[in-house]
């Protein structure tokens, strides 16, 4: 176990480095971000004194050390348009968009599980039909577009629930939050809904082939045997089972939810950080552009990482296959 | 030749039972069909729209933000109604199929061919260059496709070549994986080794004998990559940063939509989505059912 978590974190670990190379190559190599800084008409002294300040005038060897140091400290550098710190600014719009992926990772298990467990144990219903057809249909459609359509029903037609924003948010344990008034519900629930829609497909898909599973397999057959009720058999004996992966695949899809909320926080204008990336890439604010990949480079290889490590805590086999290859 | 178990072409005989299966499911020959009809139109857009959108002579501003089934100026009913500069919507949405489409075709045959050469490679060669390479690909895939994509945009500006380049970056792992994980069965076979101590040369052996026998499992992802190339492309520029307006994707249509939404003008962003969903479900359903009929482990 613990050879595996060295291996585990060794792996973690190159990936963070490798996307700190690509993110710097990428960013300081391609491009010259002087010409970004200066107005149009400044003078050959003044970019030099720019390119100056801020080390361009450096060996990229040199630079990428600068860089790496920044990294370590956790420091981007000051905003273009904001002209405050980068990373701070993201941190600042962090809470907003965590908020929005837990609530949408709570819709796809609220929505998801019950569909996908009763497709899973009637499969001829014809219900379950029109559940399974729901959910290829949640795989194909683009997420904006839904965004569009939810605003357009709900907020345009029928007036229920607010468009755009976060609504009034309170300070609980030092986080923003609009967790805890009807108004932030009635915000969240929409842009939640639209960003929670693929991965309902997904626990649909996962619950109802492990419920299939399941169903066949003798355990079950002797719990019906000895004459437990179906729900306790569905609830207790079949439930336990299929959670082990549909919990792992969630919490690995948990980064994407952040990350694509970039998506849905742009159509519902929630001032998460994902709306702050975009607004970045825009205007070529390069700090916050580079701070926004690192911080969610680091989010993303921290789940893979927990959920690996419990995963393989859980199934032995993880274990045994990851040292064969 | 000599070595006929490699042989790629499938007999008449084969392709007919192969047709005859695929038919077996009346959802997908829907979804085929509806796949056709969608090519076609987008291939036929000049001749079959009742105007060319981007003609400015054709367009008149007067016939902006027309309901569905209202009357152009120029006579023709506007069977989805107008855009905001007065386009005829019907059309606007042909011709940006037809960039939609192009860029999800181009991307993916190209991220296909990337992603091919470079998994053959690795499951050929074997040792440090197959680390690397799937390293990369490791990597690559424990990114969300949508970030790679806006950072990459974000990185290289706009234009339909750089979209294409992001896309490509995005989907090439998807195939190099799949290529990898059949062609190191493939490897093993008798025939390669057959077809080794023939003298073949090692660029022949991989790309003439192994290649077409690892190419079902691409011809689903290929199906499943190119939708999701086309909605990703829709969505970087619903956001602003993928075509820009002068290569009027769907994207670019819906995005233009969007501000007139809450004024209840909804089809200038509903009918052009619609198209996309259509497209994007028509291909899913063949991949689906391409899916089932080219896996041996569900073959009667």
């Amino acid at each position: 176990m613990l050879a595996f978590v060295i291996r585990r974190l060794a792996q973690a670990f190159f990936v963070v480095v490798a996307m700190v190379v690509l993110v710097f190559f990428g960013t300081y190599v391609i491009g010259d971000p002087v010409w970004m800084m200066v107005p149009g008409d400044a003078t050959q002294e003044q970019v030099e004194e720019v390119r100056r300040t801020f080390g361009f005038d450096q060996p990229v060897y040199m630079q990428f050390l600068t860089f790496l140091g920044d990294v370590l400290r956790g420091e981007f550098g000051r905003s273009y348009v904001h002209g405050s710190s980068a990373i701070g600014l993201i941190l600042d719009r962090m809470p907003a968009t965590l908020e929005l992926a837990l609530a949408a990772l709570v819709l796809a298990i609220v929505i998801g599980l019950p569909l996908g467990l009763f497709a899973g144990l009637k499969p001829d219903h014809p219900a379950s039909r029109g559940i399974m057809a729901v959910s290829i249909l949640g795989f194909s459609l683009p997420t904006f577009w839904v965004g569009l359509m939810l605003i357009m029903l709900f907020s345009v037609m029928l007036g229920w629930l607010p468009a755009t924003g976060r609504g009034p948010t309170m300070v609980i344990l030092g986080i923003e939050t609009s967790l805890f008034s009807l108004e932030g519900w009635r915000h969240l629930f929409l842009p939640a809904l639209n960003l929670a829609l693929l991965k309902i497909s997904l626990v649909i898909r996962l619950t109802r082939s492990g419920a299939r599973e399941a169903s066949l397999q003798d355990y079950v057959k002797f719990a019906r045997a000895k004459g437990l009720s179906p729900r306790r058999i569905i609830g207790v004996h079949i439930l336990k089972n299929i959670m082990i992966p549909i919990v792992t695949v969630l919490g690995l899809e948990f980064g994407s939810l952040v990350a694509f909320s970039v998506v849905t926080e742009t159509i519902f204008a929630w001032p998460g950080m994902g709306k702050l990336l975009l607004e970045a890439i825009q205007r070529l604010d390069r700090p916050l552009i580079v701070g926004y990949v690192m911080v969610v480079v680091l989010l993303f290889v921290t789940i893979n990482l927990i959920v690996d490590i419990l995963y393989s805590a859980l199934d032995p086999r993880v274990r045994l296959t990851g040292s064969q290859s | 030749m000599s070595v006929t178990t490699s042989n790629p072409v499938p007999a008449q005989g084969e392709f007919a039972r192969f047709a005859a299966r695929f038919a077996e499911d009346r959802v997908a020959v829907f979804g085929l069909v509806l796949l056709f009809v969608i090519v076609a139109m987008a291939l036929l857009a000049p001749f079959i729209s009742p105007q060319n959108p981007y003609d400015l002579g054709k367009v008149d501003i007067m016939d902006s933000r027309q309901p569905p089934g209202a009357k152009a100026g120029d006579g023709f009913a506007m069977l989805l109604g107008s855009d905001g500069m007065g386009r005829d919507l019907f059309s606007s949405i042909l011709y940006g199929l037809r960039i939609s489409l192009t860029v999800g075709v181009l991307s993916g045959v190209l991220a296909a061919t990337l992603g091919l050469v470079l998994g053959l490679i690795a499951a050929y060669a074997g040792g440090r260059i197959e680390t690397l390479i799937m390293r990369i690909v490791d990597l690559q895939l424990s990114l969300p496709s949508v970030l790679v994509a806006l950072i990459l945009v974000a990185l290289l500006g706009k234009g339909i070549d750089k979209i294409i380049l992001a896309l490509v970056v995005v989907q090439w792992a998807y195939y190099a994986r799949t290529v990898r994980g059949s062609a190191l069965v493939e490897r093993r076979k008798e025939y390669v080794e057959a077809a080794r101590s023939l003298g073949l040369s090692h660029a022949r052996t991989v790309f003439r004998h192994i290649l077409p026998n690892c190419l079902a499992p691409v011809i689903v992802i290929a199906t499943v990559q190119t939708a999701h190339a086309i909605s990703l492309e829709a969505t970087l520029s619903f956001l602003g940063v993928g075509l820009p307006q002068t290569e009027p994707s769907l994207g670019v249509l819906i995005a233009n939509g969007f501000q007139y939404m809450l004024s209840g003008k909804y089809w200038i962003s509903f009918f052009p989505g619609l198209a996309l969903l259509l497209t994007i479900v028509a291909i899913n359903l063949v991949g689906d059912r391409l899916r089932d009929v080219l896996n041996p482990r569900l073959e009667k």
